[in-house]
């Protein structure tokens, strides 16, 4: 389980959100939106450890996520850069990734899943020389080959095209319906045959700054 | 967890050998220097002796400094060090790991052209050895030191400059004692040991620190 406890978080002098709380069971999506510069992706990078925000604390499965390898361990985090090196090959890349999140898995493993992804023919190629799309999809390959339970995905659908737009909302029920827990930006809907689907919506905090609370868990 | 050094380490190393022009810079640029300062101020035997230590120590210093800025910045840049500080492994481990791959393609160049460089120089047999032991432990203290300043002014406009100002004065006693360590082994009654005692000691406790602040510094960088 997340829980989110009076998270604030602010950049420079702007306040992008304050007192936002929210607990996540197991087996559901947490579909953040909001306008551009509302603080999504800030949230994400609080969520995940990279940003420090300004009160509140954020825990999983009941202890503190800051500095706790537990928590590096059950994340898997998909932000704007893709996080892949150029001058890898796909392959390489994704060999790289399994094994630093400490699951290494064996080139079979590998293939097939960025076959999956659509890359097969691909896999040899430095990425640097494939089409942007292409490299998403070679960054999102790591969602075939992850255990994490807990997916952070930050605009995952940017650069995609409609079949690899499909195949990442199947992923997505896939893992939700495991139990997964993820939480993404996007401002695409997201259809779930099962479990739930949560709205968050992140207000501009300098229109609305009438009422603290931006942050509506629960439509 | 060694399991995670090495496949950083092979991972940089396998990066440097598709970029070879990156790797070769800091090479070409201590030769370049140690080679024009025989040109500059003349040939004269006892001059070059006198000089050699110090100018091949401070070129090796500045060689490592150019290179140094590149150690985070192009992870940076992709987005793959995020993804490293996010991974369950120890941060220290992996900036270990990095660092080790940098001295291996910047350092260690250093320290085999070393010998040839005394030779240029004139230094006697004994500083020769002694060249090429100073800069073999010198050079990676070089590093691990630099990969603090090189965490702390990631993403920085200007980030160059400040680095030279952070990691300069750090670089001195390295300077002084690796220097001095050649210079004194041409003098037949003195001992050059205590010199190499106390790199050895730098050495050891750069290890056991820079990881451990450069990971911390490299948490700062990143939010």
């Amino acid at each position: 389980m997340l829980q989110v406890v009076d998270l604030a978080c602010r950049r420079g002098d702007r306040r992008l959100f304050s007192h936002l709380s929210f607990a996540l069971e197991p087996g559901t999506l947490l579909h953040v939106r909001g306008r551009n510069g509302s603080g999504k992706t800030t949230l994400l990078r609080a969520l995940c450890g990279l940003f420090m925000p300004e009160a509140g604390a954020i825990h999983w499965q009941g202890e503190d996520s800051r500095a706790s390898e537990r928590y590096r361990a059950d994340l898997l985090y998909c932000g704007h850069l893709n996080g892949i090196k150029g001058d890898l090959t796909g392959l390489e890349n994704l060999r790289i990734a399994a094994t630093l999140d400490g699951n290494p898995v064996e080139d079979e493993r590998l293939w097939s899943a960025l076959a999956q992804m659509g890359l097969a023919g691909c896999e040899d190629l430095p990425t640097r020389a494939l089409s942007q799309g292409q490299k998403r999809r070679g960054a999102l390959a790591r969602l075939l080959v992850s255990r994490a339970p807990l997916w952070l995905l930050d605009e995952p659908f940017s650069a995609l095209d409609t079949d690899a737009v499909d195949l990442l909302r199947r992923l997505i029920a896939e893992r939700i319906t495991d139990g997964g827990l993820v939480v993404l930006t996007s401002h695409q809907e997201i259809a779930l045959a099962s479990g739930r689907v949560r709205h968050l919506y992140l207000g501009d905090y300098a229109r609305e700054s009438a009422g603290e609370t931006v942050g509506e868990p629960d439509r | 967890m060694r399991r995670v050094f090495f496949c950083i380490l092979g991972r940089d190393l396998r990066l440097a050998l598709r970029r070879r022009t990156e790797v070769l810079t800091p090479l070409l640029f201590f030769l370049i220097v140690v080679s024009l300062f025989p040109l500059g101020v003349g040939t004269e035997k006892q001059v070059l002796r006198a000089l050699g230590p110090g100018v091949v120590w401070v070129a090796a210093l500045l060689a490592s400094l150019l290179a140094l800025e590149r150690l985070f910045a192009a992870d940076h840049e992709d987005g793959t060090l995020e993804q490293l500080v996010l991974t369950p492994q120890p941060l220290s481990v992996l900036v270990l790991a990095k660092v080790t791959a940098h001295w291996l393609l910047t350092g260690l160049p250093l320290v085999m052209v070393a010998p040839l460089i005394a030779l240029q120089y004139h230094l006697p047999e004994a500083s020769r050895t002694a060249m090429l032991l100073s800069l073999l432990v010198g050079t990676p203290i070089l590093g691990l030191i630099g990969a603090i300043g090189a965490a702390l002014t990631l993403g920085l406009r200007g980030g160059g400059v400040l680095l030279s100002l952070l990691i300069l004065p750090l670089y001195i006693p390295v300077l002084v004692y690796g220097a001095g360590a050649v210079t004194v082994s041409a003098i037949e009654s003195a001992d050059a040991l205590p010199y190499f005692s106390l790199l050895g000691a730098f050495l050891l406790l750069a290890l056991l620190f820079s990881p451990l602040a450069a990971a911390a510094a490299l948490r700062i960088s990143l939010e």
